[in-house]
């Protein structure tokens, strides 16, 4: 890859925290579907790859949450959240299980939000407040994030208690015990797990690709 | 040559020396299974020093551990500052809303006094306790959170990192708030009878920041701070990985680095060899379903990668096992050391991995 590659500057734009070669490297004024294709195009792939490199230890949270932010911020100025050009997509949530440590969950918005997704952000709350409120909305996928190995073995109690009450969304974990016990996810009956929030876009993708048309809005 | 064995603290001295003891000391640290063994919830446990003081004391001798730990839980240090604690039945009681709601906050803030919080002085009581139990028989490791990780528990880990980017001044206003404490209450600790410090300190980790942003602002905090604690310290990483700041460490006078199952150990032990000890890095969130079989594994293959020659400490690889990992598990492991770590050891010396991990990017 040579440093021309418009995927590598705006990569390292966003690594360097560099808003203003960022937003250059996005280019200027366009039609709104060009600017759409910037999304696809450059955005998307680049936090891939910084998630990738995060995963190898090569770059720090800090950037991985950095380059997140600033994404989220310049596509909110090209895909306002009412465009109708966002993805289209069923219901879906996230939510922080039982703890005030948001920056993970904050860090899969972003990235979801920087990928064209709009999702209901349920902020911290413990299982049967998650489970009222997903069954209330209708919720098709459900991202949840945690931080402490607890809380992941209470997503076994949100799985049940949705179950119980008739609702089987998609559920996606995330967070630190994750990483550290990679057959987690399937104890706790999630369907998904995502190591990074770029993984987690992926893992959702796919996921509505698959999708009949009916359950999406 | 007496033929008495070691006491812990002399294994673990020896160890530190860089020199093989008669085993490889285990660190197995555990906060809350003290509960369990007398029977009572965590938030019972942790209201008096007598419940950790025999629940410390009972579990050394259960698992033939070479430490007392007399750590509570991280966020006793934020509800020092005033904030809320939440316990639960199953995990370590947990900070509740930050205290710093506005960056502006930070300019009218103060430090708590040491001796004005009752959460710290049941510590130091623990401490002064256990102390008058073992004398020098056995380590007891006080523990700190760095101040520059303290503020993901003062502020919310977001604002931290908008902070710590954004706004220097505040920044650097809050790591001079925090440094003043953690001084304070590390030699607070030393005072009442603990051995050496455990500063914890993720944030500084190259998990959480760049190795460049690290030697811009962790490690000179950790340089300030390690250099008021008078007594001996080990830096922990709570699992994130430290191997590209590792040659970075040792100036700030750190006798032990605690390191992560995600760092390559064998790689570690050649970097640190004669420098610095190393502390770690058992899995403990997987550790929850190891059967005695994988347990042992796990310690020889630890063993291999780092004790020979000495310089090094077992443990898990974030300074706090699970409640839910099983005292099975913990005897295998206790077992497995006595077994695997005896000098000479009989298990080979791994090498580092050939390929070393690619340089980070900044």
């Amino acid at each position: 890859m040579t440093s021309a590659d418009p995927v590598e500057t705006f990569l390292n734009a966003l690594l360097a925290m560099d808003r203003v070669m960022a937003k250059r490297a996005l280019g200027g004024p366009a039609s709104a579907d060009v600017r759409l294709d910037v999304v696809e195009r450059l955005v998307v792939p680049s936090l891939e790859r910084i998630g990738d490199l995060w995963e190898r230890g090569e770059v720090s949270l800090s950037q991985v949450y950095m380059s997140g932010r600033m994404c989220e911020e310049m596509v909110d100025a090209i895909l306002p959240p009412s465009d109708p050009r966002r993805v289209d997509q069923p219901p879906m949530a996230i939510a922080v299980l039982d703890d005030y440590h948001l920056l993970g969950k904050r860090m899969v918005y972003s990235v979801m939000r920087a990928s064209g997704y709009e999702l209901k952000d349920y902020g911290t709350v413990d299982a049967d407040a998650l489970v009222g409120r997903v069954v209330r909305d209708g919720i098709v996928v459900l991202l949840i994030s945690v931080l402490m190995l607890p809380s992941a073995l209470h997503i076994k109690r949100v799985r049940e208690a949705l179950g119980r009450a008739g609702s089987h969304p998609f559920i996606l974990v995330g967070g630190a015990p994750f990483r550290f016990d990679t057959e987690l996810w399937r104890e706790v009956g999630a369907d998904a797990m995502a190591g990074t929030a770029a993984e987690g876009v992926a893992v959702v993708r796919e996921l509505l690709d698959r999708l009949p048309k009916e359950h999406r809005a | 040559m007496s033929a008495r064995p070691m006491t812990s603290l002399e294994r673990v001295l020896t160890t530190l020396g860089h020199r093989e003891p008669d085993r490889v000391p285990l660190f197995l640290l555990l906060t809350m299974h003290g509960a369990r063994e007398l029977g009572l919830s965590l938030e019972t446990y942790f209201s008096r020093p007598e419940y950790v003081i025999e629940g410390q004391l009972r579990l050394r001798g259960k698992y033939r551990n070479d430490c007392l730990y007399p750590f509570f839980y991280a966020s006793v240090e934020t509800e020092a500052w005033g904030g809320d604690v939440f316990y639960t039945d199953d995990g370590p009681p947990n900070a509740g809303p930050p205290i710093i709601r506005t960056p502006e906050r930070i300019r009218t803030l103060e430090p708590p006094r040491v001796a004005d919080c009752p959460c710290l002085l049941k510590v130091l009581e623990t401490i002064s306790g256990l102390k008058a139990a073992v004398g020098d028989e056995a380590p007891i490791i006080g523990v700190v959170m760095s101040p520059f990780s303290l503020p993901v528990m003062q502020m919310g880990f977001e604002a931290y990192l908008n902070l710590m980017f954004e706004q220097p001044d505040l920044f650097e206003h809050l790591m001079r708030l925090n440094e003043a404490f953690c001084i304070e209450w590390a030699n607070a600790q030393l005072a009442a009878g603990a051995t050496a410090i455990c500063y914890f300190d993720p944030v500084s980790s190259s998990t959480i920041v760049s190795p460049e942003h690290f030697r811009r602002t962790g490690l000179q905090v950790a340089m300030r701070t390690l250099a008021g604690i008078k007594g001996p310290v080990a830096l922990h990483f709570a699992s994130g990985r430290c191997m590209p700041i590792l040659d970075d460490l040792p100036p700030t006078g750190a006798a032990v680095i605690g390191v992560s199952m995600l760092d390559d150990l064998a790689a570690l032990k050649q970097a640190a060899a004669g420098k610095v000890s190393l502390l770690g890095n058992l899995n403990g969130v997987e550790m929850r379903r190891w059967t005695p079989e994988q347990a042992e594994a796990q310690v020889k293959a630890a063993i291999a990668a780092a004790g020979h020659g000495g310089g090094f400490i077992l443990s898990d690889n974030h300074g706090e096992i699970p409640y839910q990992v099983p005292e099975d598990t913990l005897l295998a492991i206790s077992e497995a050391v006595h077994r695997w770590g005896t000098y000479p050891l009989a298990v080979p010396r791994e090498q580092a991995s050939s390929s070393p991990p690619k340089g980070p990017r900044s």
